[in-house]
C-alpha cells in the first residue's frame, strides 16, 4: 500500500533541445544577476557590456533554437506535459525573443538623456536626498534591468506554452514580478514612477490571486491540472458543474487582467504614463502578446467544451473594451496616456477573434493565426512609437504633452513622419500592417458567427481612428511648441525604430509572407 | 472532514481575502488580503487534491507558496520605497497619476 503514498520516483524526461530557448534565456538571466553581484573592481566598469552582451547573446541564441527547431518540425509536449510545442507556440517565442530584444535595446540609450540611462542611478535610494545626488555624480547605474527583462522574457515564453495551469501561474508570477520594480525605477519623475510601480504591483497580486483560485477551483472539477484533462473532464465531468463556472469566470479575470480588457484595465493607463518609456514599450507588446496566447490557450484548449458559456461574455467584455478604449482616447492631451487607452482598444479588437473561435484549419485565417498577425503588426507599430516618445524632450527631462508634439513636423519631419507612420498602423489604414492586422481579426470574428460584434468592431475602429489621426494634425499643422526640442538618439534608439518601420510597411504591402506563416502555424496541439 | 466543506472555508476566506483588498486603505493590510486570498486557494487545491486522492494538488500549494514569497520579497521592496519616499502607505495618497 505504501506506492499509493509515495508513488514510485521516476525521473522526469526533459528535452533540452526543444526547451532551449528558454533555458538559454533563462541562464543568462541568472549569469547577469551574479555579474552584477560579484564582479570584481576592475571589470566593474564593463558591468554595462557584459549585460548587454549576455542580452543580446542570449536572445540571438534562442531566436536560433527556435527557428531550427521550427524547421525540424519538433514539436507535442515537453517536460513531461507542462509545456506544448505547437505552431502558436513557434511564433509567439519567435515574436517575443525580437520584439523582448528590440524593446530592450533602448534600455540602453543614453545620448538622448545627456549621457544617462533614463533607469534611477540607485533605484532605492529616496528622491531628492543626498545618497540620490551623490549616486547621480558618481554616475552609478542599475544595471540589473537587463537580467530582470531578461527574467520577464523567460516567464513570458513558459507562459504561452504552458500546457498545465500550474505552469501558467509560476509562469504569471516569473514575467510580472520583474515588470513590477522595472515600473518603478524611473531616473525622472520617481514619485510618478514608483506610484504606478505600486499600483501595478497591487493590482496585479490581486488579479493573481483571483487567478489562482480559479486554478483550485477547476482542479478541484477536473482532477488534474492538465489542459487536456480538464477538456476531458467538461465533456464528462465527474463534479457539479458549478466549480467549472465558478473557475473559468475567475480564470479568465486573472488573464484578462494581464490582457488589459475593460473592467480590469484600470492599472493601464497610469502605469504605462508611470513607467519609464522603454519599459512601458516592452510592457506594451511583450505582456499583451504573452497574455492573449495564453488566454487563447485555455480557453480552446482546455475550455473549448464550454464555448457557449464564455463566447457571450466574453463579446460584451470585447465591446465595452473597444468602446472605453476608443472614447477614452479621444479625449487624452498626453501622448503615452493615448497609447495606453489606444492598447486598450487593440486589446478589444483582439479579443473579438478570440470570442469568434474561428478553428477550421481549412478555412485561414483561424482565430488564433489571425491574433498572432495582429499582435505581430501591433507589436512592431508600439515598439516604434515608444521609442518615439523617448525623444521629444523639455528641459526636464521626456515630454509627453500634445503641446510638446505641436508642431513637431517643423523641427524634424523624419520623427513626426515615422510616429504618423506607427500611428495609422494602430488606426488600421490600408497599405499598413495593422489593416491586414484588422482585417484577419475581424475575417476569423466573422467566420465564428459574430457578424455583429464585427459591424461594431468596425464602427468603434473609426472612432478610435480619429485619436490617431488627431495627433497626426498636431504634429503637422500646430504651431511648433516653444520649449520642447527633439533630442538626438543613438543606434540603440534607431535601430529599433526603423526596424519596426521596415516591418510596419512590408506587413502592409507584403502580409502574406508572414501570414501564410503564421496560417501553417495556428493550431494548438491538444 | 469532508472536502466539499473546506471547498466552502476556502471559498469564505478568498472573500475575506479579497473584500480586503478593496476595502483596506493602507497598501500593507491589503498585500496581506492578497496573500490570504493564496491561502484560500491553497487551501482548496489540498481540499481538491482530497477530493480526488491525488498528490499533485497538495505539491502545488508548495508552488503556490514559494511564488507567494517570491512576491513578498518584490512587493515589500516596493511597499517601503514608497514609505520612504512619503512617509505614508495608504494607497488613497498614492494619486499623483490621475491626470
Amino acid at each position: 500500500m505504501t506506492s499509493m503514498l509515495v508513488p514510485l520516483f521516476t525521473a522526469p524526461v526533459i528535452e533540452f533541445r526543444e526547451l532551449a530557448p528558454v533555458l538559454i534565456l533563462f541562464a543568462a538571466a541568472i549569469v547577469g544577476v551574479l555579474v552584477d553581484a560579484f564582479l570584481l573592481r576592475d571589470w566593474r566598469r564593463w558591468r554595462d557590456e557584459i549585460q548587454m552582451g549576455l542580452l543580446i547573446g542570449s536572445t540571438v541564441a534562442a531566436l536560433v533554437y527556435v527557428v531550427l527547431n521550427a524547421r525540424k518540425g519538433l514539436s507535442g509536449p515537453l517536460a513531461m506535459g507542462s509545456l506544448m510545442l505547437d505552431g502558436p507556440t513557434y511564433v509567439a517565442w519567435g515574436a517575443l525573443l525580437v520584439f523582448g530584444l528590440l524593446a530592450v535595446l533602448v534600455f540602453r540609450e543614453r545620448r538622448v538623456n545627456g549621457g544617462v540611462t533614463v533607469f534611477a542611478s540607485a533605484a532605492s535610494s529616496v528622491p531628492g536626498s543626498v545618497e540620490e545626488a551623490e549616486a547621480d555624480r558618481v554616475r552609478l547605474e542599475q544595471t540589473e534591468v537587463y537580467p530582470l527583462a531578461l527574467f520577464a522574457l523567460t516567464g513570458m515564453l513558459v507562459f504561452v506554452a504552458a500546457n498545465d495551469l500550474l505552469t501558467l501561474f509560476v509562469a504569471l508570477e516569473v514575467f510580472s514580478l520583474p515588470l513590477y520594480l522595472l515600473c518603478g525605477m524611473a531616473r525622472r519623475r520617481r514619485l510618478l514612477s514608483q506610484e504606478a510601480s505600486l499600483k501595478y504591483f497591487l493590482l496585479g497580486a490581486f488579479s493573481s490571486g483571483i487567478f489562482l483560485f480559479g486554478v483550485a477551483l477547476l482542479y478541484a472539477f477536473a482532477g488534474s491540472f492538465r489542459l487536456g484533462d480538464i477538456a476531458a473532464a467538461v465533456t464528462a465531468p465527474q463534479y457539479g458543474r458549478g466549480l467549472l463556472y465558478a473557475g473559468l469566470v475567475l480564470l479568465v479575470v486573472g488573464l484578462l487582467f494581464k490582457v488589459g480588457v475593460v473592467p480590469f484595465h484600470n492599472w493601464t493607463p497610469d502605469v504605462y504614463v508611470g513607467a519609464p518609456t522603454p519599459v512601458t514599450g516592452f510592457m506594451a507588446i511583450c505582456t499583451k502578446l504573452a497574455a492573449v496566447l495564453a488566454t487563447l490557450r485555455v480557453l480552446y484548449v482546455a475550455l473549448g467544451g464550454e464555448r457557449w458559456s464564455w463566447q457571450p461574455m466574453l463579446a460584451v467584455l470585447a465591446v465595452l473594451t473597444m468602446a472605453l478604449g476608443a472614447v477614452a482616447g479621444l479625449t487624452q492631451r498626453d501622448v503615452k496616456r493615448m497609447l495606453a487607452y489606444s492598447s486598450i482598444a487593440h486589446a478589444g479588437f483582439l479579443l473579438t477573434a478570440v470570442v469568434g473561435a474561428s478553428q477550421d484549419a481549412a478555412r485561414t485565417p483561424t482565430s488564433v493565426s489571425a491574433i498572432l498577425f495582429y499582435l505581430i503588426a501591433y507589436g512592431f507599430a508600439t515598439v516604434g512609437a515608444f521609442g518615439l516618445v523617448t525623444m521629444v524632450r523639455n528641459e526636464a527631462g521626456e515630454d509627453n504633452s500634445f503641446a510638446a508634439w505641436s508642431g513637431l513636423a517643423k523641427k524634424n519631419p523624419w520623427i513626426a513622419g515615422l510616429m504618423s507612420l506607427f500611428l495609422l498602423s494602430f488606426a488600421g489604414i490600408p497599405l499598413t500592417a495593422g489593416f491586414i492586422g484588422k482585417w484577419t481579426v475581424f475575417a476569423a470574428a466573422w467566420r465564428g458567427g459574430y457578424s455583429w460584434l464585427v459591424v461594431v468592431a468596425v464602427l468603434l475602429s473609426l472612432v478610435a481612428a480619429y485619436f490617431y489621426l488627431r495627433l497626426i494634425v498636431v504634429m503637422f499643422g500646430g504651431e511648433p511648441a516653444r520649449n520642447s526640442f527633439v533630442s538626438e538618439a543613438s543606434g540603440w534608439t534607431w535601430v529599433p525604430v526603423l526596424i519596426g518601420a521596415a516591418a510596419t510597411v512590408w506587413l502592409g504591402v507584403l502580409p502574406d509572407s508572414v501570414l501564410s506563416v503564421a496560417s501553417g502555424l495556428g493550431t494548438f496541439l491538444r | 472532514m469532508n472536502p466539499e466543506n473546506m471547498l466552502m472555508l476556502a471559498a469564505i476566506l478568498f472573500a475575506i481575502g479579497g473584500m480586503g483588498v478593496m476595502l483596506r486603505r493602507n497598501a500593507l493590510v491589503a498585500f496581506m488580503c492578497v496573500e490570504l486570498m493564496l491561502n484560500a486557494a491553497n487551501l482548496a487545491l489540498v481540499a481538491a487534491a482530497l477530493m480526488h486522492g491525488r498528490l499533485d494538488g497538495q505539491v502545488a500549494s508548495f508552488f503556490v507558496m514559494v511564488v507567494a514569497a517570491a512576491e513578498v520579497v518584490v512587493g515589500l521592496a516596493i511597499i517601503v520605497t514608497i514609505y520612504r519616499t512619503r512617509r505614508t502607505t495608504s494607497v488613497d495618497d498614492a494619486n499623483l497619476l490621475n491626470l
